[in-house]
């Protein structure tokens, strides 16, 4: 049954190119990029500064049309963004004039959810991300952390088929980013998530993914893909820490040469 | 698990911590910079008072033309007393008040919806935006004359010169409001879900009040400065016309006191409107 379900094609994106700007400035930011997400996968996009892979995010959730090639979602076209493929932003764009009560039921209030069920969701998914308690403070008044923690929250209210996440950790410090990168690994086993995660942080794709793909510098193409399972083993070892084992270095290693080589031509 | 609790315990020590102390050492830091410039300013007032009272015992000029603050004063008490030209001074701040809030309750509700879709359309913004560059840097006497031909000599034509005044700030900070909103809530909004209307009204009004609210209290200042030129014209009453009616008789102390009371008014009018900006916009700065 799991396996079965792990097949299914989610996001099937075929032949896309992205040109940015118009004829005479233009840019090619994404060039030919073949890419399929599976439902339950966590795959994780890692690439040089500028490869394009936050504007393949944007292509995904629907914030930017392809200029060539398809962006399908279980068969249909992206026309627009909506709210089977959540989105969390680097910096979290929680809304400042509600409560963050309010920040998570926003997205089951926007779809007229019954209340009873709103409050019901809101407490689970509050609990999920160790936020009890917070329900009626406002933004302004929580850490870096805990704000990434909210934006998850409100996202998650929705039950996306799709959770995008573009570089969600990046300005958060190693010791907050740590307990956030075990607490994602948590939700996305609970919840049985499809979950496709931008970073440019090596050991958080492959502590997190699995699968890893590597982009490469403008235009981005997709260099290579990696199956990896540090992920499972963690999350079996009790979510504790890392493991750091040989094959894991060999893998990083890898990944490392390879982004390396971009750079440096 | 029992070490995946600590964890947690421990997380949300770190989370807590530190942001709370360090918001103590600004409010602290904030208390002590508050006080030295309350002081400062009270400092330059006794400063102005003393020297006006200085300049009028010395007898430097005569007191038709500077009349000192004990006079100011009785004159103030007199006017509160008897009023002006047989008029009670309320009924005089009661009239120019309700020309200026009438025009601003007009202003507001037309510019703020007119501002916000110039912001949204960049063809609605062709169509207003000429007019209003047009006519905010005209002086308001200049059209003055026109609007009472127009409109006729009584209130109307004072009110429509407030609302041209109120109209422009008030626009103006709607426009540039909503093309400074953070793109971002749009979209991470439509990912949720809203569809057009939810996200004007949950999102894009609210992001824009912070400066909504600054270009109120902009309008508000300038209506009030226009107030005089539009009782300069077949007014009987009104605190503007008073200081005008004042200055036809030479009477310097009525002036004075006009003058006192319209700053006193304007600055408590900006004080209610900055305590409302506190409760409305609570989160102003922190978008």
């Amino acid at each position: 049954m799991e396996n079965k379900d792990k097949q299914e094609v989610l996001i099937d994106i075929q032949n896309l190119e992205l040109i940015y700007g118009t004829k005479k400035n233009s840019v090619l930011a994404l060039d030919n990029i073949d890419l399929q997400i599976k439902r339950g996968e966590f795959l994780c996009v890692l690439g040089p500064s500028g490869c394009g892979k936050s504007t393949l995010l944007k292509i995904i959730a629907g914030f930017i049309k392809p200029t060539n090639g398809n962006c399908l979602m279980q068969g249909k076209f992206i026309t627009g963004p909506d709210w089977h493929r959540g989105v969390v932003f680097q910096s979290p764009t929680l809304y400042p004039w509600m409560s963050i009560k309010d920040n998570v039921e926003f997205g089951p209030k926007m779809r007229g959810i019954p209340e009873k069920e709103i409050e019901n969701i809101r407490e689970h998914f509050m609990e999920q991300v160790n936020l009890k308690g917070f329900e009626d403070k406002f933004t302004f008044e929580l850490s870096g952390g805990m704000k990434q923690r909210v934006a998850l929250a409100r996202v998650l209210a929705n039950y996306p088929q799709v959770i995008l996440m573009d570089e969600p950790l990046g300005a958060l410090d190693a010791l907050t980013r740590f307990n956030m990168q075990r607490l994602i690994r948590e939700i996305w086993k609970e919840n049985n998530s499809t979950i496709l995660l931008i970073t440019h942080d090596v050991d958080e794709a492959l502590s997190l993914g699995t699968r890893i793909v590597v982009m490469s510098k403008r235009p981005g193409k997709i260099l290579k893909e990696f199956n990896v399972d540090f992920t499972n083993i963690i999350f079996d070892n009790g979510s504790k820490h890392v493991l750091y084992s040989e094959n894991y270095f060999q893998v990083k290693n890898e990944i490392l040469d390879l982004i390396n080589s971009q750079i440096e031509e | 698990m029992d070490t995946k609790n600590n964890k947690k315990d421990i997380k949300f020590k770190i989370n807590k911590k530190e942001p709370d102390k360090s918001n103590e050492n600004i409010s602290e830091d904030k208390k002590k910079r508050d006080k030295t410039e309350n002081r400062l300013t009270v400092a330059t007032w006794v400063v102005i008072l003393g020297v006006w009272y200085i300049v009028t015992k010395l007898e430097l000029f005569s007191t038709t033309l500077v009349p000192s603050p004990y006079k100011v004063w009785t004159t103030f008490l007199g006017i509160l007393k008897d009023g002006y030209n047989g008029v009670p001074l309320f009924i005089h701040l009661g009239t120019s008040f309700e020309r200026l809030f009438i025009a601003l309750g007009f202003a507001i509700v037309t510019a703020i919806p007119m501002g916000l879709l110039s912001g949204y359309s960049r063809k609605v913004k062709a169509i207003i935006d000429s007019i209003v560059e047009f006519y905010r840097p005209l002086p308001p006497l200049a059209y003055y004359t026109l609007l009472i031909l127009w409109f006729g000599i009584d209130n109307t034509s004072k009110v429509i010169l407030l609302y041209l005044a109120a109209f422009a700030p008030i626009y103006i900070a709607c426009v540039s409001a909503v093309n400074k909103i953070n793109v971002d809530y749009i979209l991470s909004a439509k990912s949720l879900g809203a569809n057009q209307k939810k996200i004007f009204f949950k999102i894009v009004l609210p992001a824009c009040l912070p400066e909504i609210f600054t270009g109120i209290r902009t309008a508000v200042g300038v209506a009030y400065t226009t107030l005089v030129s539009a009782e300069m014209v077949a007014a009987t009453s009104g605190i503007g016309w008073m200081v005008l009616d004042a200055s036809n008789f030479l009477k310097s102390n009525v002036i004075v006191v006009g003058i006192l009371i319209m700053g006193f008014t304007g600055i408590l009018i900006d004080f209610g409107l900055r305590y409302l900006e506190k409760r409305i916009v609570f989160w102003k700065g922190h978008l």
